[in-house]
This record gives structure tokens, sequence and C-alpha cells, in this order.
């Protein structure tokens, strides 16, 4: 039995979210203006603000995706912490200081400070909602997954759950109540992530000869969607069986039984030379309704689970063959990574928490550092989750806290809670991107409503409940997709529509309003396209084959961020020679 | 950097010296582009000659795990360099500014 409902980590859930809505009430009472609601006043010290950093972007798809992808997969899914991190770069070098001098509530600021364009505010705004959506799904996937094993209930209730709680922190008191939660979720986040690396390294390698251990397992979904395991039905009760927890060292270096404690360098060489077992996946399906998926257990080497490309049912297993399309898929993704994170509005409108330029780039210097760390630990995490005996074969998604499992009941409470309010601090900053980008970019600035600062307040929340719904709805739609698969879309749209306008704004001087807006538009359409019609959403979506996908690899940024730049250089190009001809014949 | 630097905003909302922005943009720019190739280096690697990540050239840890750790490690020390740089500029100019009534 993997699952069962433990009450510490229902008591912890409970205590994390009274202390959560307990600021954000408090923080409620002390916010009336809109840049109070919206910004936190600038008044966010700069370390609050960058440890807040990492909690807004430490989202489900780092805690839950990547430990679960490292898990299954080995290297592949460091790949993403990798990319991630990297990320970072491009924000506190090119995009923090400048965007911090040019705005005041959204992304839509800087990009029309110089302009006053309506075409702007619409284009921008539409795109912070869209990408601002594409990321909540996955974050709401991650609370569905999370409630099954902590209370027992089914996966609508834990997105419900976040939901209804994410709006309260939003509606009490914006950014403010926001800022200190992730705040609190960053930090409790980083330490107890290295309190289980440090219990990993602790407890070192060691080998299970049971033969239990390897044995196969098989999941039958019969017509009425029950579930058969091994050929007994689903359960704890008489006659009913349930699935085994997997995941283990089956030969050690030396033929050791156990290493005991090991340093973080040796427990990766160690690994390196041991055999690990991981498990693979075959599904028949009989008619339309019932399927039976049998996992089996495939011994490895530790050198090829410390590999990129090896495992074949990873993401990135063309990497070692010889075909150019999975290579161009990778590359792909690993741009839509690095010039993502600089494009996601939650994190842009961080910076107008501070008060200057220097707090916006010391507060992402401490967010690097905190970040940084934390995927270096991902690696030990992933690892340490692989080989716990406690994984769940048909989830990656629950590696993590099922680690924790793996030591005690409480460290399992304890991660399983703050894996709650991991996703409770980033589906926070998400609505309040959402919200300001409806109040301050479509109300406000497209369509020209004068509105008082307690009306705009009370917009904004309005708009926050509607986001929190339709975060609701989709996180129950979207239930079996992978966590992090799902973010690598939202950075993939996120850059291509909010980069090249950012990035061309600040260091080219014929950027024109026309240029942005066609930019944005262009970026953001494309990227969706290529998403819909890609192999990967024929598979995971559509049901459908993913060899009759239209666009030939499924990440678009390598084709659809140049495009972004190209089109915005052209119609801006296109758009002065027409306003220098204008004003020519204006002047004849 | 020609065709680098930032445009100076029109409508300067910040206490911070437009040059000392331009400074620190000069000095963002430089270290981004020394990043960017280091990952562009490992991720093209990963791509097109993976098999040079299986090498193990220090302490029986692979070139995978070893230039990964490392580009984490490596963007955490560029920051820190950064805000270095920044902070010599922002006292550089300090003391500009204090020295010109003597002149």
């Amino acid at each position: 039995m993997i699952y069962n409902a433990s009450p510490i980590a229902v008591g912890i859930f409970v205590l994390f979210v009274a202390i959560t809505l307990g600021l954000s009430f408090y923080f409620g009472r002390r916010t009336k203006s809109a840049a109070g609601y919206f910004a936190a006043g600038g008044e966010i010290p700069w370390f609050v603000n960058g440890v807040a950093f990492a909690g807004d972007y430490l989202s489900a798809a780092s805690f839950l995706g990547i430990c679960g992808m490292i898990a299954f997969y080995g290297y592949d899914g460091f790949l993403y912490s990798i990319g991630y991190l990297a990320g970072w770069v491009v924000a506190l070098f090119v995009i923090a200081e400048p965007l911090k001098r040019l705005g005041r509530f959204t992304f839509a600021d800087a990009l029309d400070s110089r302009f006053n364009s309506r075409g702007i505010k619409l284009s921008a705004a539409v795109s912070t909602l869209v990408v601002s959506i594409f990321y909540l799904i996955p974050q709401m996937v991650g609370a569905g997954a999370l409630i099954k094993p902590l209370l027992g209930f089914p996966h609508y209730a834990g997105v419900l759950m976040v939901g209804v709680v994410v709006v309260l922190i939003v509606v009490t008191a914006g950014m403010v109540s926001t800022t200190y939660v992730q705040f609190m979720k960053g930090s409790l986040l980083v330490i107890f992530t290295f309190v289980l690396v440090l219990m990993i390294l602790q407890r070192g390698l060691r080998v299970d000869d049971n033969p239990q251990a390897s044995a196969v397992q098989t999941v039958t979904t019969i017509d009425d969607g029950k579930k058969l395991i091994n050929g007994l039905p689903q359960g704890t009760g008489k006659g009913q069986t349930d699935l085994r927890p997997v995941g283990h060292v089956s030969k050690l270096p030396g033929d050791l039984k156990e290493t005991g404690p090991l340093g973080p360098i040796e427990f990766l060489s160690v690994l390196q030379e041991s055999e690990v077992i991981l498990w693979r996946s075959e599904t028949e399906r009989k008619g339309d309704k019932q399927s039976t998926t049998t996992y089996y257990p495939v011994p490895t080497s530790g050198a090829d689970v410390l590999q990129p490309g090896t495992h074949p049912k990873s993401k990135f297993a063309g990497l070692r063959g010889d075909r150019l399309l999975p290579k161009i898929n990778f590359l792909s993704l690993m741009l839509a990574l690095f010039c993502g994170t600089a494009s996601l509005p939650h994190i842009l409108i961080r910076y107008y928490t501070v008060k200057d330029q220097a707090s916006a780039r010391k507060s992402t210097i401490v967010g690097i550092g905190c970040i940084g760390f934390f995927y270096v630990l991902t690696l030990y995490l992933g690892l340490g989750a692989m080989i716990s005996g406690q994984l769940d074969v048909t989830n990656s998604n629950m590696a993590a806290p099922l680690l924790a499992k793996s030591f005690n009941e409480w460290l399992f409470a304890i991660i399983s809670a703050i894996a709650f309010t991991t996703v409770l601090g980033t589906v926070s900053g998400l609505i309040v991107a959402a919200t300001g980008a409806v109040v301050h970019d479509l109300i406000s600035g497209f369509f020209g409503v004068k509105l008082t600062d307690h009306e705009k307040v009370r917009i904004g929340k309005m708009a926050a409940v509607t986001v929190g719904v339709i975060a609701i709805v989709l996180g129950i739609l979207f239930e079996k997709m992978n966590v992090n698969f799902l973010v690598g879309w939202a950075f993939s749209v996120a850059a291509s529509a909010n980069l090249p306008s950012l990035v061309m704004l600040l260091f080219w001087k014929q950027t024109t309003k026309q240029g942005i807006t066609a930019a944005i538009v262009v970026g953001m359409v494309s990227s969706l396209a290529w998403i819909l019609l890609s192999g990967d959403t024929y598979l995971a979506v559509y049901d459908l084959p993913a060899d009759q996908a239209i666009v030939p690899f499924s990440q678009p940024g390598i084709v659809t961020i140049p495009l972004g730049f190209i089109v915005l250089i052209v119609v801006s190009l296109f758009s002065r020679r027409t306003g220098t001809a204008d004003a020519i014949a204006r002047a004849g | 950097m020609a065709g680098l630097d930032p445009i100076s905003s029109p409508t300067p909302v910040d206490n911070e010296m437009e040059k000392i922005s331009a400074r620190n943009a000069r000095y963002g720019m430089v270290l981004f582009l020394v990043y960017l190739a280091v990952y562009g280096v490992y991720v093209v690697l990963n791509a097109f000659k993976p098999t040079v990540m299986d090498a193990l050239p220090l302490l029986g840890v692979n070139l995978a795990v070893l230039f990964g750790l490392g580009l984490i490690v490596l963007a955490l020390v560029l920051a820190l360099v950064y805000a270095w740089l920044c902070r010599s500029a922002r006292n550089g100019s300090n003391e500009a500014i204090s020295q010109e009534p003597s002149r």
C-alpha cells in the first residue's frame, strides 16, 4: 500500500493554511490602495523579495515535476533544472533594472513606457492572461496529485481546496500577502529540501535483493472505470490488493550490500558504478474503455542513469539517435527555458514590489542563490527518490513526498504540506499577475475606464475570483499530464510572446509600438498554434498518434522566438518608414 | 558596447543615476554573453555529441553532472561578480560627484 491518509500530514497542512490565511487577513487590513494591492506599494525589502522570487518561481513543476522526472528517467529531468536556472541570468543581466525603471504595476507598463499605445496594452494583457493560465494548469494538477495520498480525497478535491485558499489569499491583500506567503514557502522549501538531501546522503545506498521488489505489476482499467491490480480489485479489504511501492539499487560496486553515509560527490560516483531498477510500462487496449498497463523492472547501470538521453521513454530519448528532429526539439526547449524566465508575467511584476533598481538587482541575486541551491538539490532528491523503495509506478509527480515517506511519517507530512504551500505561493503570484493585467492594462489602459483606487482594488478582487475559477476547472480537466511538461509549454509561450518586445525595447532605438504589438501577437499565436499541432499534444490531449501531428517537433521556441524578433524588426522598420512618409506628406 | 546600450528612459522614476544604469547594463551584457556562451556549449554538446558527456574527468563523476552543476554554480558566481561591479560603479560615481566642487 503506497498511500494511506496521514493525520499528521493533515494537521500540518491545516496549520500551514491557517498561518497563510492569518498573514493574508493581517495584511489585508493594511492594503487599501491600488499600488498596495498590485505592487505592495514598492515597499518589500530586497532580501524578502529575493526569497519570494524563489517562492514564486519554484513551482509544483520544480519540486514535484523535476524530482519525478529524475526519479523515473535519470539525468534527463536534471536538464530542466539547468534550463530553469539559466533563465535567471537573462532576468538579472538584461531585464531586472530597466524593467524596474520603466514600469509601475505590470510588464505592459514597461513595454508601453515610450508609446502610450492601446495596442501594446491590449496585446500585453492578453499575453499575460494566456501565459498565466498555461502556468496555472500544472500548479493545480500538482495540487490534485498531492491530495490523494494526504487525505484520500479525489483529484478534484485537491484542486478545489487550493483554488479556494489561493483566491482568499489574493482577495484579502493582493501582492503584500502573496509576497509573504511566497517568502515563507521559498524558505521552507529550500530548508526542508536540504534536510531531505542530508538524510539521503546519510542513508547512503543499499541493495534490496527481495524478489518482490522487482516483481511485474499490472493495472487493468475495466469498463466501469474500476481498476484491477495484478488481477484483483484495487483496495485494502479482503480479496483486494494495491500497487506495491518500487525503486531500489540492485548492485553496488564491489558487491557491497550497503555503503553507509556518503558525501555529495561520493554519492554520485558510487551511483555511477552501481545498478538500479528503473520501471517501464506497456499498455494494451481492449475496446474503447478497457486497457491493461504492465509495469516491468529494467536493471539499468548507474552510468546510464547519469547520462543525458539514455532512457527510451524520456522526452530526450532522441539525443542519442541519428535523427535531427529530436535534437532540434531539445535545443528548442532549452532555448525556451533560457528565454522564458525573464518573460513570465508573475516574475516580472515582482520587480515593482521593491523601491529601486538596486533593490531589484539585489533581490534577483538573492533569488538566484536560493533557486540555484534548490536546483542542485533536485539532482539528489530525484536520485534519492529513484532508489527509495517508495515510488508509485503510475505517478511520477508524487516522487518527492514519497521519498520523504521512506524516512518517516513526520517528514512525509511536512514535505507534503510544503508541496501544497508551493502550489499556493506560485498560484497566488499568477493570479495577482492576471488581475493586474485585467484591471490596469485592459480596463484602465485599453478601454480607458476611469477608476478610483478603491474601484481598481474591488475589480481586481473580482478578477482574482474569476481567474481562480478558471484555474480550478482547467486543473481538473488536465489531471493526467506531467506538471513539468506543461510548464515547459508556458515557458515557450512566454518567451515567444514577451521576450522579443522586452529586449528590443531596451536595446534597439528603432522599435515602434506597431512592432511591439505585432511581435507579441505573432509570438503568442504562433507558439500556441505550434503546441496545439504538435506530437506531444496529439498523444497526451487528443489521444491520437504523435506521428500524425502537423508540426515536425513539439517545442516551438526555436522557431517562434526568432519569429517574434523578426516580426518586430520588420514591422518597426515598415511603420517607421510609413510614419516618416506621412510626416513628409503632411509637411508638403 | 555599440548597439547594445540600453535606451534611456524618458520618465525616470528611480533615484539611481542614468549613467550608472547604463554602466550596469554594459556589465550585465558582458556577463550575459559569457554565460550564454557556456550554456550554448553545454546544450549543443548534449544535442549533437552526447557521448562526450559520458567521460569521467574528475572524482568519478561524469561530465554531464559536472557541467550541469557547474552551470548552476557559474550563474551564482556571475551574479555575485555583477553585484560587486555594480557596487564599485556606484561607489566610483559617488566619489566623482563628491569631488566635483573642489575641482
